[in-house]
C-alpha cells in the first residue's frame, strides 16, 4: 500500500512563509497603511476619552430612545445604563473604550471595503465564484493564524489587531451586500432598466435602498465576530477588555476574567441592539 | 395609419450552443430536435409584426407561449439572438447602450404584471422615477407626476407608498408613471392580470377611455382572450415562440386559422364581441310608396313570417305591418298600408355589441330593426340567429 508519508512532505508552510517573507519587503506600504489604521483608531479614542463618562451613557441612551421611538423600549434603556455604570464602577471604563474603538474601526474599514466587494459580486457571476470561497476560507480559518503575519506587517499593538479583526469580521458584510443585491426582485430590475436607469443609478436609487436591510445585518454580524476577536487580538498587544480577559487566564484568576468578560458581554448586546434598532426604523 | 414598430424575424434561444441552434431553425428543423442535439430552447420563433402608431395590438398566448419574452426583446431586456426591432424606422438592434437607454427613457415605457413599483419610494417619486432618471428638476418631476396621477384617478395619494395600496391603485400608479415619461409606445406585461375580475375590467375601461385622449401605441399581452378582444385593435395569438396568428378581434373570432386558435376561442362570451350587425338576417320588407297589401301578404307567405318590415323609397325604415292587418286590409279592399303601420319598433344600430341589446331582445315580440346612420334598414335581428351566433355558428361578415 501507498504510504503517503514516504513521498516528500508538500511544503505548503515553506511557500507561505516565503509569500508572507516576500510581502514583507513593502515595508513603505505597510507602514504608510498602520499609520492610516492608526489615525483612525487614534481619532475615534480620541473622541471616547474626551467625553465624560456620563455624557457617553446619557448619549447612548439616547440614541437607543430615538431609534425606537414607537416601541419605547424601556427595559434596554435601563439596562444600557446600568450596564455602562457597571463597567465604570468596575474601572474597566477605559479598556471597554479601547475595545469599542477596535470594534468600530474594525467595522468601518470592513464596510469600506466589503460593500463594494459585496456589489461587485452581485454584478458579476464571475466575481461571486472567486470571492466566494475566498469568504469561506477566510472565514473558518482559526483566527489566530492570522496573528501572525498580522505582527510580521505591522508588528505590535491595535494595527495588527485591526487587521486580524477585519479579515475575520469582513465576509458577513461581503455576502450580506451580494445577497442583499441579488434578493432585489427581478421586477424591480427590470423597472428600473426598462425606464433607462444607469448602472449607477440603479445601484443607488434601487439596489442599494432595497438592499439596505439585509446588509445592516450583515454589518451588525460584522460588529460582533469583531468583537468576538478582541480577546484574540490581545495577545498580540491591542489593548482593551480582551487584555483583561487574556491577563487573568495567564494569573489563573477566574474572578477578574469573569468580570472583563461580562464587560465584553454588555458591551456586545448594547452594540447588537443598537445596530438592529437603527435598521428596523429606517424600514417603512 | 402609419407603423410605429416593426417587428421582423425576431428570434430568442436560450441556452449555449445558440450558434448551432439558429442553423439548425433555420433548416426547419423542429423544436424537440434542436433541443435534443444542442440542448437550446426557442424562446421566440422568427416573430414578424407590424404595430399602427396609435393602436393596442394584444400579444396573447398561454404562460409559456414566448410572448413575456417577445415583448422584453422590444427594449432589450432580454437580448434578441436574431432580427430587428424598428420604431419609427429605426433598428433597436443597431444602436448602443447610450442610444438605447435614451430610447427607453424617452420613446418606451413598461408597465409590469407584479406592478414593479418600488416600496421604498412613495407614490409620487415612483411615477416620477422615470423623469428624475432623465435628471429633470424636482419641481417639473412632480408636477408632471401628479398630472399623471390626476390621470389615473389617483389624486392626493402622492405621499403613501406602495404597500398602502391596493392591487388595483398600486397598478394605476404603474400606469401613471408610464404616462408620466409621455412616452409613444407603451409596453403592458400582464398588467391587469394581477387584479381580481372587477378591478381588471375597470381598468381595461379606464385605459380605453385613457387611450380615446392620449393615441398611445400600446403593446399589452395577456393570456386572457375576453381582455384581448375587449381592448385590441389587433390580436396576435401566440403559441410555443410561434405566431399562430395576426388579425383584428373579429378576423380571429369567425376565422380560427388552425384548432389550436380554435379551441381557444371556444370559451369567448361572444356576445362582448359580436355587433347587431354580425347577426342580423335580411328583412322580408316592402315599400310602402309603390307596394300594395297584397304583394305585402305574398311576401309573407313566401318567406313564411307573420310580420313584414315597411320602407319607403329611400330604404328608411317606416314600420312594421302585421298578417291580420293586412288581411283586414285585402278584404275591405283597401290600399292604404299606412293606416296598420306599428311605427313603434324597436332600432338598433350596426355596431352595437349583442351584450348591449340582449335584454331587450329576450323582452320584446318583434325583432330588432338594425339601421345604419341614415335611418336606412340594413337587418333585422330574430333570437334563433343571436343564440345561434353565442353558440358559436358562422355569422355575417358583411358588418
Amino acid at each position: 500500500m501507498l504510504n503517503l508519508m514516504t513521498i516528500a512532505k508538500i511544503p505548503i508552510a515553506d511557500w507561505m512563509d516565503h509569500f508572507v517573507d516576500w510581502l514583507t519587503q513593502f515595508t513603505g506600504f505597510f507602514n504608510g497603511l498602520t499609520s492610516f489604521i492608526g489615525g483612525i483608531i487614534n481619532g475615534f479614542q480620541w473622541v471616547f476619552d474626551l467625553i465624560p463618562i456620563w455624557l457617553f451613557i446619557i448619549i447612548v441612551a439616547g440614541i437607543t430612545y430615538l431609534a425606537n421611538r414607537d416601541t419605547k423600549k424601556w427595559g434596554l434603556i435601563i439596562f444600557e445604563v446600568l450596564g455602562l455604570l457597571l463597567i465604570w464602577n468596575l474601572d474597566f471604563w477605559r479598556d471597554m473604550t479601547q475595545t469599542l474603538t477596535l470594534v468600530l474601526t474594525s467595522s468601518l474599514i470592513s464596510l469600506i471595503i466589503g460593500v463594494p466587494l459585496g456589489i461587485w459580486m452581485a454584478k458579476s457571476d464571475i466575481a461571486q465564484a472567486i470571492f466566494k470561497p475566498i469568504l469561506d476560507f477566510m472565514q473558518t480559518m482559526p483566527a489566530f493564524v492570522y496573528l501572525i503575519p498580522a505582527v510580521a506587517f505591522f508588528g505590535i499593538g491595535m494595527v495588527p489587531g485591526v487587521f486580524a479583526s477585519v479579515i475575520f469580521a469582513m465576509p458577513p458584510t461581503v455576502r450580506m451586500t451580494n445577497l442583499g443585491i441579488r434578493q432585489v426582485p427581478t421586477e424591480l430590475i427590470e423597472a428600473a432598466d426598462s425606464y433607462g436607469s444607469t448602472e449607477w443609478q440603479k445601484l443607488i436609487k434601487v439596489q442599494l435602498p432595497l438592499a439596505k436591510s439585509t446588509l445592516m445585518a450583515g454589518i451588525n454580524q460584522s460588529m460582533m465576530l469583531a468583537l468576538s476577536m478582541v480577546v484574540i487580538a490581545s495577545m498580540i498587544g491591542a489593548m482593551g477588555l480582551g487584555t483583561r480577559v487574556y491577563f487573568a487566564v495567564g494569573r489563573n484568576d477566574a474572578g477578574g476574567g469573569f468580570a472583563a468578560g461580562l464587560a465584553i458581554v454588555i458591551l456586545a448586546i448594547i452594540i447588537d441592539r443598537l445596530t438592529q434598532a437603527l435598521n428596523r426604523q429606517r424600514k417603512h | 395609419m402609419t407603423v410605429k414598430l416593426q417587428v421582423k424575424n425576431l428570434t430568442k434561444i436560450f441556452g449555449k450552443r445558440v450558434v448551432r441552434a439558429k442553423e439548425l431553425l433555420k433548416q426547419g428543423k423542429s423544436k424537440a430536435e434542436i433541443l435534443k442535439e444542442t440542448g437550446a430552447t426557442i424562446g421566440v420563433d422568427r416573430a414578424n409584426f407590424e404595430v399602427e402608431s396609435g393602436e393596442i395590438f394584444v400579444i396573447m398566448g398561454l404562460s409559456g407561449s414566448g410572448k413575456s419574452t417577445l415583448v422584453r426583446m422590444i427594449n432589450r431586456l432580454i437580448e434578441p439572438t436574431d432580427g430587428s426591432v424598428l420604431i419609427d424606422g429605426e433598428d433597436l438592434m443597431q444602436i448602443d447602450k447610450k442610444a438605447l437607454r435614451d430610447v427607453r427613457r424617452k420613446k418606451m415605457s413598461m408597465v409590469f404584471q407584479n406592478f414593479g413599483l418600488f416600496p421604498n419610494r412613495t407614490i409620487l417619486d415612483n411615477t416620477a422615477y422615470g423623469l428624475e432618471i432623465q435628471g429633470i428638476d424636482k419641481v417639473t418631476r412632480n408636477q408632471k407626476a401628479n398630472e399623471a396621477l390626476d390621470l389615473v384617478g389617483l389624486n392626493g395619494y402622492g405621499d403613501q407608498y406602495p404597500t398602502q395600496l391596493s392591487g388595483g391603485m398600486q397598478q394605476r400608479v404603474g400606469l401613471a408613471r408610464a404616462l408620466a415619461n409621455d412616452a409613444e409606445i407603451l409596453l403592458m406585461d400582464e398588467a391587469f392580470s394581477a387584479l381580481d375580475p372587477l378591478n381588471r375590467s375597470d381598468m381595461q375601461d379606464q385605459l380605453l377611455d385613457l387611450q380615446e385622449t392620449m393615441h398611445k401605441t400600446i403593446i399589452f399581452i395577456s393570456h386572457d382572450l375576453n381582455e384581448a378582444l375587449k381592448i385590441g385593435d389587433h390580436i396576435m395569438i401566440m403559441k410555443d415562440g410561434e405566431i399562430v396568428q395576426t388579425g383584428t378581434p373579429e378576423d380571429i373570432l369567425t376565422h380560427p386559422a388552425d384548432e389550436y386558435v380554435e379551441k381557444f376561442i371556444e370559451n369567448v362570451d361572444r356576445s362582448k364581441v359580436y355587433t347587431a350587425g354580425n347577426v342580423m338576417i335580411r328583412p322580408t320588407t316592402v315599400n310602402i310608396e309603390k307596394d300594395g297589401p297584397r304583394l305585402a301578404l305574398k311576401r309573407m307567405r313566401e318567406n313564411e313570417v307573420s310580420t313584414v318590415y315597411v320602407v319607403n323609397n329611400k330604404r328608411e325604415l317606416v314600420g312594421i305591418i302585421d298578417a291580420r292587418d293586412v288581411l283586414e286590409l285585402v278584404r275591405q279592399e283597401s290600399r292604404d298600408l299606412q293606416s296598420v303601420v306599428n311605427e313603434d319598433v324597436p332600432t338598433t344600430t350596426e355596431e352595437t355589441p349583442i351584450a348591449d341589446i340582449l335584454d331587450d331582445i329576450s323582452q320584446t315580440g318583434i325583432p330588432f330593426a338594425v339601421l345604419n346612420d341614415k335611418q336606412q334598414l340594413r337587418g333585422i335581428i330574430i333570437r334563433g340567429a343571436v343564440l345561434g351566433a353565442l353558440a358559436g355558428n358562422e355569422v355575417n361578415h358583411f358588418a
